[in-house]
C-alpha cells in the first residue's frame, strides 16, 4: 500500500535556509544540507526547497544547492523558486533534482507545463497553486499570496494537470501561518477532481491536523516548514499517531 | 562468470578510461536517457567503485553493470539501440541492474510507445488502469516483498519501503518476479532472470534499504 507522505519545506536564499530553525544537535541552522539530512533521518518522505534568491547568479546558486542535497541526501526532493523556462529546469534535473515546482510561471504561461512535461516527464513537473478565497470564489494568487489573478482554482489546477502536471502543491492561503488546520473542504474538493497526486499545505499547527487531512481528503501528502523547524512537531511523534490512526506511513 | 584482475586494471596510471573511484566496479551504461547525478552520488557514499560505457570496450573494464533511466521506455530504447550497444548488453553474463525505465529495457515489450524492447525476461511493461482511486504516476514509498531468495535483498525485512515514480509497471510473474508491490494491482517490484535484475523503485532515493540494495548488486 502506498504511504501518505510527510514533507518539510525550507525557504533558501543565497544557498542559506532563512527560516529559523531551533533543532537542538545542528552544527549550523542555516545550512540546509545538514537540514535535509537532519529531516530525512528523522522519516521525512521528501523535502521541499522553495529558493527565493532575487540576484542575478540565481540559478548559478539553486544549482549548487540541489548538488549539495543531491550528494548527501538519499530521499526525493523538489526544488521550486523562480523556475521560468526549460534551460532553468534542465540544470536542476542534471544537478539532481528530483522534481521541481513551477508557480508563477506557469500561471503567466501555461504552455510552459505542456514543455516541461514533455522535455522530462510529468513525474518530474510540480505545479504550486496558492489559494485565496475571496467571496465564494477560489482563486489562484501570485507573489505568496498578494497578487491576486483571473484563475479560479480548481479550474486552474484541471489546466495545469490536462497539460502534463505530475502533481499539485496546494497551499492555502487562508490557512498558512495560522496553525488552525489544513483546509480540508478545498483540499477534498481538488483530491477527488483530478488524477494526478495532491500535496496539501498550509495551516499545519497539531499532529491532529495531519491525521484530519488524510483522514476527510485522502491527499498523498502533506506539507509544513515551521511546525517542524521550531521542533513542535517531531516526525517520529508524527508518524507514530498516524500509523496509530491506520494511516499508511514509511517508519524508518 | 569471468574473473578480471580488478588491480591488475587500476594499476595503470595512464588508463584515461579509468573510472573515479577504482575499476571492476560497476558501469553505468550511457545511452542519454536521464540523469545520474543522483546515483552516482549514491554509489559515491556508499563507497562503490564505478565507471560509465560509452562503447563495447568499456565493458571488459567492470565486475557488473548498471542501465539507468528515466522518461519514456519507446524513447529510452530507440536512444539505447542508436548508440549500438544492444548485441553486447544482450550477451552480457555479469550481473546487470536495470533501474526504473532501464528496468523496463529488459522485458519483451512496453505498451509505452508499442515498443519492443531487449526481451532478456520474457514479461511485459503495461501501463496503470485509469481509475479515480489510483493515481498515476504511482508516486511515493511503498512496501516491497520479496519472493524469492536472492542476494539482492539481503538484509531487507520484507515490506520494506521504497520510493517509486513511474506510470508504467512490470507485470506479476511468478517466474520472474523477485519481488512484488501492490498499488491496484500486484506487479514486479523488481525482476531476475540469471544475471539480469531490474528494480522499478530508485534505490539511490530510497532512504537506507535502496543504500543496502546498492551495496548488495555490488557483491553480487
Amino acid at each position: 500500500m502506498l504511504s501518505k507522505r510527510i514533507i518539510p519545506c525550507l525557504d533558501v536564499k543565497d544557498g542559506r535556509t532563512v527560516k529559523g530553525v531551533n533543532f537542538v544537535d545542528l552544527r549550523d541552522a542555516g545550512d540546509p544540507v545538514e537540514l535535509a539530512w537532519n529531516y530525512s533521518n528523522q522519516g521525512a518522505d521528501e523535502l521541499v526547497f522553495l529558493d527565493i534568491t532575487a540576484t542575478v547568479e540565481r540559478r548559478k546558486t539553486m544549482v549548487e544547492l540541489v548538488k549539495a542535497v543531491a550528494r548527501q541526501i538519499n530521499i526525493p526532493f523538489t526544488i521550486g523558486g523562480g523556475i521560468n523556462e526549460i534551460a532553468d529546469a534542465d540544470a536542476l534535473l542534471n544537478a539532481g533534482a528530483d522534481k521541481i515546482s513551477i508557480n508563477s510561471a506557469a500561471v503567466r504561461n501555461p504552455a510552459l507545463i505542456d514543455e516541461l512535461a514533455k522535455a522530462f516527464g510529468v513525474q518530474f513537473v510540480v505545479i504550486a497553486v496558492d489559494t485565496r478565497s475571496t467571496g465564494n470564489k477560489n482563486i489562484v494568487h501570485l507573489n505568496g499570496g498578494r497578487l491576486p489573478t483571473e484563475r479560479e482554482t480548481l479550474e486552474w489546477i484541471l489546466e495545469a494537470e490536462s497539460r502534463g502536471a505530475g502533481e499539485i502543491l496546494l497551499t492555502s492561503m487562508d490557512h498558512d501561518g495560522t496553525k488552525a488546520g489544513f483546509d480540508n473542504g478545498l483540499l477534498k474538493t481538488v483530491n477527488d477532481a483530478v488524477h494526478i497526486p495532491v500535496i496539501a499545505s498550509g495551516g499545519a499547527g497539531s499532529v491532529q491536523h495531519f491525521v484530519d487531512v488524510f483522514e476527510k481528503t485522502n491527499v498523498d501528502a502533506a506539507l509544513a516548514a515551521s511546525v517542524f523547524h521550531y521542533g513542535e512537531i517531531l516526525i517520529p511523534d508524527l508518524k507514530n499517531t498516524l500509523q496509530q490512526n491506520s494511516i499508511e506511513v514509511r517508519m524508518v | 562468470m569471468d574473473k578480471i584482475n580488478v588491480d591488475n586494471t587500476q594499476a595503470s596510471p595512464t588508463s584515461e578510461a579509468t573510472p573515479p573511484l577504482g575499476g571492476g566496479g560497476i558501469g553505468i551504461i550511457r545511452y542519454g536517457a536521464g540523469n545520474i547525478f543522483s546515483l552516482t552520488a549514491a554509489l559515491d557514499r556508499l563507497g562503490i567503485a564505478y565507471g560509465m560505457i560509452h562503447n563495447e570496450a568499456d565493458f571488459e573494464q567492470f565486475d557488473r553493470y548498471i542501465i539507468p533511466g528515466v522518461g519514456h521506455a519507446g524513447a529510452a530504447m530507440q536512444k539505447l539501440q542508436h548508440t549500438g550497444l544492444v548485441p553486447k548488453i544482450r550477451s552480457l553474463t555479469k550481473p546487470v541492474l536495470g533501474i526504473c525505465v532501464g528496468m523496463q529495457l529488459l522485458t519483451q515489450h512496453s505498451e509505452e510507445g508499442d515498443a519492443q524492447l531487449l526481451d532478456l525476461v520474457p514479461v511485459k511493461t503495461l501501463r496503470f488502469a485509469d481509475s479515480a482511486e489510483y493515481k498515476v504516476p504511482h508516486t511515493g514509498w511503498n512496501r516491497v516483498y520479496p519472493e524469492k531468495e536472492n542476494k539482492l535483498f539481503a538484509n531487507i525485512p520484507q515490506g520494506s519501503h521504497f520510493y517509486f515514480v513511474h506510470s508504467y509497471f512490470i507485470e506479476y510473474n511468478g517466474a520472474y518476479t523477485l519481488s512484488s508491490t501492490t498499488y491496484n494491482n500486484k506487479f514486479s517490484a523488481s525482476i531476475w532472470l540469471d544475471n539480469f535484475y531490474g528494480v522499478q523503485f530508485h534505490p539511490e532515493k530510497s532512504g537506507t534499504y535502496g543504500e543496502t540494495l546498492l551495496t548488495n548488486f555490488s557483491k553480487i
